[in-house]
């Protein structure tokens, strides 16, 4: 793997990718007598697009759940920002600016897009209770700024003809958009996206893929994702992490991995010993 | 207009009236439900356990006077003092919130994650435990409550119908008092819930716990802020109730006269529990007034859970409750 400087560097297209943002160190997760994730280690750099992959069952998701407070490993350690993480419940983690979406989709489906995209921003709302509830001034116009932030999420990932819409009428590809555009409006420093376009035909994963390195581009949003097609993480990730069975067998930019001889046997099929 | 028309009107009005009484209880179960698919038995309890504080703080009771005498051989049981309602019932409202917390902390927040039958067991055990509690704190004996709500037949009501029909409605004005109170409270939650922070977050949490989290919203949080907003509406349904019959013990078993109303409305609608209460308070005093003649009355007993029994065989999600579709 190539080792870039510390402090960070300027990528072949332009982007600049700072130091490290968030580091996971000999993290080893169990259920019962079923190791998930074995000791695995890697980091993440601000403003870098970072890819898990590997074939089903090699613990990718769980890999997410870990970074997004939802399962806690057994052993190792989290560096966020510099420090250790200590550990956390998962809404606890969403408010230090993690953001997340899921493999099956979790959107409010009841309420309609706009309500859902609201909800990303809950906790950077301030007025207090007794004020919301009595609809004071202030209040009324924290709301108007949150909804004109939303508005412009809303525009950028061009869904503006859905607003209104509940989200159970949707269909999948759009629901997905709408999971992301909730993830978004919490305005996170990293987003963690589990298979961001997992079901969708070949032109909406153009479209997702376009979304993400707009995000990443306009915003500067430090980027985590799953993904199954290949093709499709090594023209958008700067960094791959490849797992199987619970290991990490790879590591560094698209090339290097794709030249991996391990990586391309999980990928392969080649027998375990 | 012929005699037997006006009963049968007075009799509606009349069930009306009952039926914001079962609608208030009622609520507190759709509140519950709705943010945490737990059905909470304990839901009249709350009512009576409500009641009773409201009555021992406002008459100056010492709580647990009884033990306490035993004990140690004293023979106290009054502060002496008497405090006002404006006093007594804020009073109250953080003795209901504290009781929030405390479930969430001793009992909940055990069983996240748990099938909801053994969450509804959980109730059921806490419902045995509130009344238990009531009873050693706050004694036993059927007790007064005035909240300084003005009872007896409404003149304006019988004046006012006297004058239309030439016959005078009976109506409890406290009874109209509660129809008020209701409207308010219905109408405080609703717009709680759709233009607070705290009301989204517990619209979605009642819709996707796991999106919930991923948005930063503290389940356990919103569990205490629900309870104590269930807490409040069971004082509220315990205030209307105990002022009406006293606070007794059998107050509790209200909730039951809650479940056909759920069944109608809907476990899940705000607006379904209302409406549900208004249709079996209306129902079964018109049944009765109707079938009197033929059956001899005494029908009020079992009507609600026979039009329960209807719902569930043609439309089991209520009126206003969320379809089921079972996907394959």
């Amino acid at each position: 793997m190539l080792d870039q400087p510390a402090e960070g560097y300027v990528t072949a297209d332009g982007r600049q990718i700072g130091p490290v943002v968030l580091e996971l160190k000999n993290i080893t997760l169990r259920f019962g007598g079923v190791e998930a994730i074995k000791n695995i280690s890697f980091d993440i750099r601000e403003g870098e697009i970072r890819a898990i992959i590997g074939p089903n069952g090699a613990g990718k998701s769980s890999m997410m759940n870990v970074i997004s407070g939802f399962y806690v490993p057994q052993e190792g350690e989290i560096l966020y920002k510099g420090y250790k993480r200590r550990k956390m419940p998962p809404y606890q983690v969403a408010r230090t600016g993690i953001a997340r979406t899921f493999q099956n989709i979790a959107l409010f489906e009841g309420m309609s897009v706009l309500d859902n995209i609201m909800t990303g921003r809950i906790n950077l709302m301030k007025s207090g209770f007794l004020k919301q509830a009595l609809w004071w001034g202030p209040a009324s116009r924290e709301e108007d700024e949150h909804r004109a932030k939303v508005e412009k999420v809303i525009d950028f990932l061009e869904i503006q003809h859905i607003r209104k819409t509940p989200v159970a009428r949707l269909p999948y590809g759009l629901k997905k958009r709408v999971e992301l555009a909730r993830a978004l409006a919490a305005e996170p420093q990293i987003l963690l996206l589990d298979e961001p376009m997992a079901g969708m035909n070949v032109e909406e994963k153009e479209d997702m893929s376009r979304f993400i390195l707009d995000v990443n581009d306009e915003f500067g949003t430090t980027i985590v994702l799953i993904e199954h097609d290949m093709g499709v993480v090594m023209d958008l990730s700067d960094r791959v992490v490849v797992m199987d069975y619970g290991k990490k067998i790879g590591d560094g930019t698209p090339d290097e991995v794709r030249g991996n001889q391990d990586v391309i046997d999980a990928y392969l099929g080649v027998a375990h010993e | 207009m012929s005699d037997n028309v006006l009963f049968a009107m007075e009799a509606a009005l009349n069930g009306v009236t009952v039926g914001i009484m079962y609608s208030l209880v009622a609520l507190g179960f759709v509140l519950i439900f709705k943010a945490s698919g737990i059905f909470n038995f304990a839901q009249g309890v709350m009512a009576l356990f409500a009641a009773l504080t409201l009555v021992g703080l406002q008459n100056g009771q010492i709580p647990f006077a009884p033990i306490i005498n035993a004990a140690f051989g004293t023979s106290i049981h009054n502060f002496g003092w008497n405090l006002p309602s404006v006093v007594a019932i804020p009073l109250t409202v953080l003795v209901m919130i504290g009781m929030a917390w405390l479930i969430e902390r001793i009992v909940l927040k055990h069983l996240v994650n748990q099938e909801p039958i053994i969450l509804f067991m959980a109730t059921i055990g806490l419902a045995f435990f509130l009344e238990g509690l009531g009873d050693i704190m706050w004694g036993a004996e059927v007790k007064r409550l005035d909240v300084g709500i003005p009872q007896g037949m409404s003149s304006w009501v019988d004046e006012t119908t006297y004058n239309l029909f030439g016959y005078g409605f009976f109506i409890d004005t406290l009874s109209l008092y509660a129809l008020g109170i209701a409207a308010v409270l219905v109408t405080g939650l609703v717009l709680f819930s759709q233009y607070t922070k705290q009301g989204r977050a517990l619209r979605a949490v009642a819709d996707d716990h796991q999106a919930a989290l991923s948005v930063g919203i503290s389940l356990r949080f919103i569990w205490v802020l629900t309870w104590s907003i269930a807490g409040i509406v069971a004082l509220v349904a315990g205030i209307m109730w105990g002022s009406k019959s006293g606070v007794q013990f059998s107050l509790s078993l209200i909730a039951l006269k809650a479940l056909p109303v759920l069944i109608l409305g809907g476990f899940t609608s705000i607006p379904g529990a209302i409406v549900g209460g208004l249709l079996i308070g209306v129902g079964e005093k018109l049944f009765d007034f109707l079938m009197q003649p033929v059956i001899g009355g005494a029908t009020e007993n079992w009507f609600a859970y026979m039009l329960a029994l209807v719902f569930l065989l043609f439309r089991p999600q209520g009126l206003f409750g969320e379809r089921i579709i079972e996907r394959v």
